[in-house]
């Protein structure tokens, strides 16, 4: 009986304890008419080595095609130490950290992760992860529409380069709570958003302005110019960032004057496999003052009756097992396992080595631009790439192009025509430190291959 | 036992009134609800100038275990927020109906005065909604 | 007298400038490209500069100060912890698994939709409901996705007066707090004293105001709702629906299905009964089942088969869908860690989960009430979980839960969970899960037949507990009054 240890001497001995006949017995208070589920949807038992077989046939049926798709997930190098570590029993199959006395090591390790998260960001304080990148914004449009004590406003200043995914999930989670987004277009030369478009809305009333850095398209914001407008105005600002571009831009808690207010993006980047999307980690960081008001799990020092130093859950006042329909979101749990990777990943990489990672994606994406643009018809939509991802357009539709270099083992990137028409037959592309010269020259001569023969197809049928 | 002076008022919501002198009410939570909150660790008063409705949370009294509102008796105007309570929130335990006041309210005009429990009702009450 | 420290320094005080784990890092890229100037980062960030082996070492340690399923009998009710499989998580990690980007191709995925898609199906067979999404990322979400569909659902019938939500005293916190993140209100309802729901309270709160209930089954107090289909029909008649808290559904797997209990849509947090890793705090995954009426309204996307392949299903193919929780499918990696799980049980083992489950709970407690400690509710049969109350010896002997919790770690037991449900004074709640043998549950019985001898002879041993973890009882006032939340290096 997989993973059922009775003996048929166990199950007697219990049954005589309890003085039932039968298993059976025991569910004597369920009306007999609701019993009787059959699950004949639900196969006979595998053995363990016949289950290794299935799941191995249908992982060799996906392969492993060669990667330039960004687009909020990014492939990195994983150190081997990580998931060592994080696969421990004592990491993997430990529960939240509720009996802190037997659980230090959890407890220490997110202290460390909220201080590494804290220098990254250039903030104060962090909390200790939310699900994912996108609905990580969705709750710090929520604090800031809580914290923002200058405005009564439940509006949301949206830009279109933010990743426009976050703002259908912010959408989701925020609307039932009469939150609403004002989007902010940007400017089809310089793929941005330019603070003039803002001071439309400068007699208006909003908490808070989202801006994204680098944005979807991969291009630089004016994030200092943003910031100092959004304050200038009563409006918070809240970053969401690459984690890895932090080794290279400018920290939020730096932004204009006085810095960002609220912090968040997706920490899938920093040790977390692609794993088609999850589970990733969202992170939030923010400032001292607003720490009441940000949801999610928090860790603190504290000593103990000794004296000794320790670590505990705290500020759970907040979470919804105290405050209950007063708490500020329902949230109960935090991405541990992601974050326990993340947290080994930042230690073994230190300053140095994201700074290495990311000016490797920074070359990378230039790289890859300058030779994709060699290709008869591909011109680069913006200016440079700002940090590891770029919109090309085609002179043709891309998504015919996306199809022929995946029948070559080749992901090319993500087809933009659906979601920004205007930009015409557009494409993000991505390359990360994981790409090679002989990987950009194998996509350029892809690409050359498939538009040649796309003419050569069209010159036939002429 | 939890002391309930007689000179004070009681809400429902475990609140004492003190009227002042000039006609405003101090406000503060009762020696039971410290105690059934206990050791708190953050305490959130109003403004002075907030207008407030009766009934409406203006307050949050926050412990390790809980987090609770504290409601305005009366609609009127915010005059004082104890502010030593950012540093201190011990003081409300340590003394609930002196250093620990949480806010002075000055009573809007023509509005009629709040329904509240004298000192042996409230007692009553205590009793009665104690498991 | 030395002060006394951390038994491992945070990794921050390991660090040594120009220390680093070289082989970590990517070659240099020769180039010229830069930020601007104006946008660069000022200074470096502040992150731990160590070797390779100072890492490991660390983190190594840091793990063997945890309390995990792996090294401890873990019965922290609600939290249902079995075993989880090592299978599962090497199967999840084939690198063409873990190497998926998630925008990858359908022609590049249908492997990975196979597990998602027959993942969906077993679900909706397991619960008896309609459809399934496992894009929620949590319980939590699970519960968000189920409010806001029945939201939608009386939006879309015009039925905007129906706002309000009836959740019972018992219930965990996240129903009250997930309908108010819904925009709806909480009315609470209570218990009677045999833990079923007042059916005169509920009669009396159900209306045209009322959008649904929120219930578990069993409920939180481990107890049957008995009268389960007559709750069902007054919410129903009133023209609310039921929502279905999947919390405890290890008690009934395979025994009874939410749909035929008359839910309408059920959460379930796969990382409790489809043993997927705990992971120190997550992560879980939430998924939703749905009845006929509830089916328009699912988050996506989902997985669709059309002629032998798979597909996703979007905004075009689900209009009216509450929408995207996630920023691409949900937690897939969990999701496939559950599938995995669930093929290894297959039928048979998934009827034996609530068997063994249900027998390893009513054995506990029978020798727990043998032993002299009080069940909450003997009169019942205990579900999957059970709870032991303390207040007669907090009475006696100034005993807490928190004592007895914090001295069963000093045994090597992980504590049940305390003081949950609200509604039971000084409670323990006891979830020993069908992976546990007899001789474990034993062992734990004298653990807590000892610690009940030191209630009247030693009681300061629990008062003072624990004193074999790596640290002593922690002060959790101070923790939330002088907050220190972060490393800073010494001025």
């Amino acid at each position: 009986m997989p993973f059922i240890p009775h003996t048929p001497e166990d199950v007697a001995g219990m049954l005589a304890t309890l003085g039932a006949a039968s298993i059976d017995e025991l569910f004597d208070e369920i009306p007999a008419g609701l019993k009787g589920a059959r699950l004949a949807g639900v196969p006979p038992a595998l053995s363990e080595m016949e289950v290794a077989r299935l799941l191995a046939e249908r992982a060799a049926q996906d392969g492993r095609p060669l990667c330039f798709l960004g687009a909020g997930a990014y492939e990195h190098h994983i150190p081997a130490p990580v998931w060592a570590i994080a696969s421990r029993g004592e990491f993997y199959s430990a529960y939240t950290p509720y009996q802190a006395e037997a659980s230090q090591g959890t407890l220490q390790l997110i202290y460390e992760y909220q201080s590494m998260m804290c220098g990254l960001t250039g903030m104060e304080v962090s909390n200790a992860s939310l699900y994912d990148g996108a609905s990580a914004l969705a709750e710090a449009c929520l604090m800031a529409v809580r914290a923002n004590r200058g405005s009564n406003s439940r509006r949301v200043l949206m830009p279109r380069t933010v990743n426009p995914t976050y703002v259908q999930v912010a959408r989701s989670i925020a609307a039932n709570q009469n939150i609403a987004f004002e989007i902010v277009d940007f400017d089809r030369a310089l793929g941005r958003t330019p603070v003039e478009s803002l001071r439309a809305y400068g007699g208006e009333d909003f908490a808070a302005l989202v801006v994204q850095q680098p944005n979807f398209f991969g291009n630089l914001e004016e994030v200092h110019e943003l910031t100092d407008w959004a304050h200038q105005n009563n409006v918070l600002l809240i970053g969401v960032v690459n984690p890895i571009s932090l080794a290279l831009l400018s920290a939020p808690g730096q932004w204009g004057g006085r810095g960002a207010d609220i912090v968040c993006g997706e920490g899938q980047p920093l040790g977390v496999p692609l794993a088609s999307g999850g589970p990733y980690f969202g992170f939030m960081t923010t400032r001292m003052q607003y720490v009441r008001q940000m949801p999610g799990r928090i860790v603190g020092r504290t000593v103990d009756i000794e004296g000794r130093p320790g670590f505990t859950l705290t500020l759970q006042a907040r979470e919804q097992h105290i405050r209950r329909s007063k708490a500020t979101s329902n949230i109960c749990t935090n991405q541990g396992l992601a974050v326990t990777a993340a947290t080994v990943h930042l230690s073994l990489l230190g300053a140095q080595g994201l700074e290495r990672v990311a000016q490797a994606c920074l070359q990378r994406a230039h790289d890859l631009v300058d030779a994709l643009c060699r290709v008869p018809g591909v011109k680069p939509a913006f200016g440079p790439p700002g940090f590891h991802e770029a919109v090309l357009t085609l002179d043709r539709p891309v998504a015919p192009v996306l199809a022929a270099l995946a029948a070559r083992g080749i992901l090319g990137g993500l087809d933009l025509t659906e979601r920004y028409p205007e930009l015409g037959q557009a494409l993000l592309v991505c390359a990360t430190e994981t790409k090679t010269d002989a990987d950009i020259r194998a996509y350029a001569e892809a690409l050359a291959a498939v538009q040649g023969e796309g003419l050569r197809a069209a010159r036939g049928a002429a | 036992m939890s002391k309930i002076p007689d000179d004070l008022q009681f809400t429902r919501s475990h609140e004492w009134v003190r009227r002042l002198p000039d006609g405003a009410l101090e406000i503060g939570i009762t020696d039971h609800a410290q105690g059934e909150l206990g050791d708190l660790v953050f305490v959130e008063v109003p403004h002075s100038g907030r207008g407030v409705k009766a009934g409406e949370a203006c307050a949050v009294v926050e412990s390790v275990k809980a987090a609770s509102d504290v409601y305005a008796p009366v609609s009127g105007t915010v005059i004082a927020g104890n502010a030593e309570l950012a540093a201190k929130p011990e003081l409300l335990n340590q003394d609930p109906y002196g250093s620990g006041w949480l806010m002075r309210i000055e009573p809007a005009a023509g509005v009629a005065p709040a329904v509240l429990m004298s000192a042996a009702e409230y007692s009553a009450y205590v009793a009665e909604t104690a498991h | 007298m030395a002060e006394l420290g951390l038994r491992e320094p945070v990794i921050f005080e390991l660090s040594r400038p120009g220390r680093h784990a070289g082989t970590q890092f990517p070659p240099r890229v020769a180039g010229t490209a830069q930020v601007p100037a104006h946008l660069r980062r000022a200074a470096p960030p502040l992150l731990p500069a160590v070797s390779e082996l100072q890492v490991v070492r660390h983190f190594t340690r840091l793990s063997q100060m945890n309390f995990s399923i792996d090294t401890h009998f873990y019965p922290l009710g609600s939290c249902t912890m079995k075993y989880n499989p090592k299978v599962c998580h090497t199967l999840a990690s084939l690198p063409e698994f873990l190497g998926r980007h998630p925008l990858a191709p359908e022609s590049q995925g249908q492997g990975f939709m196979a597990c998602m898609y027959e993942l969906q199906e077993m679900l909706k067979d397991i619960t008896g409901m309609q459809g399934v999404s496992l894009t929620p990322m949590a319980g939590a979400q699970g519960e968000y996705a189920g409010v806001a569909m029945i939201r939608a659902y009386h939006r879309a019938h015009g039925d905007l007066a129906r706002s309000e939500i009836i959740v019972p005293q018992a219930a965990h916190g996240t129903n009250p707090a997930t309908a108010t993140m819904c925009g709806c209100s909480v009315r609470e309802i209570p218990c009677d004293a045999n833990g079923d729901v007042d059916l005169d309270a509920l009669r009396a709160a159900a209306g045209p105001q009322t959008a649904g209930i929120m219930l578990t089954n069993p409920s939180t107090l481990g107890v049957f709702e008995r009268r389960i289909e007559e709750v069902a029909r007054i919410v129903h008649d009133a023209g609310g629906l039921l929502y279905y808290d999947g919390a405890n559904l290890n008690a009934i797997l395979g025994k009874v299905r939410p749909g035929d209990m008359g839910f309408d849509v059920i959460h379930m947090n796969l990382h409790k009964t489809f043993s997927t890793p705990h992971g120190g705090g997550g992560p879980g995954s939430g998924a939703v089942g749905v009845g006929a009426r509830l089916l328009p309204f699912l988050p996506i996307p989902l997985v669709g088969r059309e002629g032998g392949r798979y597909r996703w299903l979007t905004e075009k193919d689900a209009p009216q869908s509450i929408g995207r929780l996630s920023g691409f499918a949900g937690n897939a990696g969990v999701n496939l860690r559950a599938y995995i799980y669930m093929r290894l049980l297959g039928r048979e083992g998934m009827i034996r989960v609530a068997e063994y489950a249900a027998l390893n709970a009513n054995y506990l407690m029978k020798r727990l009430q043998a032993a002299g400690f009080e069940a909450a509710y003997p009169g019942r049969r205990a579900s999957h979980e059970f709870i032991i109350t303390l207040k007669r010896e907090n009475r006696d002997h100034d005993v807490t839960a928190m004592d007895v919790a914090k001295r069963l770690l000093d045994y090597g037991f992980h504590a049940p969970t305390t003081y949950f449900p609200l509604l039971v004074p000084e409670c323990l709640l006891i979830e020993p899960t069908e992976t546990e043998a007899k001789e474990d549950l034993d062992r734990f019985c004298e653990a807590m037949s000892a610690i009940r001898h030191e209630m009247a002879h030693d009681p300061g041993k629990l008062s003072a507990a624990p004193h074999t973890m790596p640290v002593r009882r922690l002060d959790d006032v101070r923790a939330a009054k002088q907050l220190d939340l972060a490393w800073k290096p010494a001025a």
